[in-house]
């Protein structure tokens, strides 16, 4: 008889996921916050945040960019037929 | 004879269009993350296009455009004009016997046009409460974020001439 494979329990796979979309939603609140300040500062003339502001958002979108491809995979191998065999 | 006649007791309509709507609604957590990403990519986008706008930004050549002549308000009074554009309003207040500031009427928060309080000495928008200070636009009190844009005038004579717009 074959060794069961090692696999995590799926809660933990669950747990990772939900903190993973907990982070993208804290991101998406600062990339948000970051968008409404750097218009303010452009329409109050002040042009010189506009380069750090968009660096900052591209880095964050970058960041939810990974946790979405973690999300998936982990989903992918959570709803796996074959896990509990 | 049921040779054309259905063995399931299902209606045909359920047979034939089997989506639920419960499933139709269902998000998925890998839908939902990607809706999450694809907003965070709109404000990532939001801020590249801020920042392509300040690259091009040219600061525009104001016209010199008399305002008003110098005693023909009295001290405490206002008069309204319109700079550089005839859609850009303007207020002009006397402080003091040879003090005059000048001011766009647009309220920074939803541009509502601003009044000037003889009494409280500021500038203030009747929609929201926002108050601007009279000495340098400044905001005092209220939602709007950004001081008022400040007219620059000039003595020319006996005539005060408009001569620039700061934010």
């Amino acid at each position: 008889m074959p060794a069961p494979t090692q696999l995590p329990p799926p809660t933990r796979g669950l747990t990772a996921i939900a903190g993973a979309m907990s982070l993208i939603a804290v991101l998406l609140i600062v990339q948000v916050w970051l968008l409404s300040a750097a218009l303010e500062s452009f329409l109050a003339g002040h042009r010189e945040s506009a380069l750090p502001a968009a660096v900052f958002s591209g880095v964050m979108f970058l960041i939810c960019l990974g946790l979405y491809v973690f999300v998936d995979r982990v989903d992918q191998e959570v709803r796996r037929p074959d896990r509990d065999r | 004879m049921r040779w054309f006649g259905r063995a399931s007791s299902e209606p045909l309509w359920k047979e034939e269009f089997s989506v639920r709507t419960a499933d139709e609604r269902y998000v998925t957590r890998r839908q939902l993350t990607k809706f999450l990403v694809l907003t965070s990519l709109g404000m990532f986008v939001g801020n590249v296009w801020i920042f392509i706008r300040s690259l091009f930004y040219r600061a525009p050549a104001y016209p010199r455009q008399t305002v008003a002549k110098l005693g023909e308000i009295a001290v405490g009074q206002v008069k309204l004009f319109t700079y550089p554009a005839p859609d850009d309003h303007c207020i002009l207040v006397r402080t003091g016997e040879n003090q005059y500031v000048s001011y766009s009427q647009k309220c920074t928060h939803l541009s509502c046009a601003v009044y000037y309080s003889q009494s409280n000495d500021r500038l203030e928008c009747p929609c929201h409460q926002g108050f601007f200070s009279i000495k340098d636009g400044s905001v005092l009190q209220g939602p709007p974020s950004r001081p008022l844009p400040r007219v620059i005038l000039e003595a020319d004579g006996e005539y005060l001439v408009a001569t620039e717009v700061k934010a």
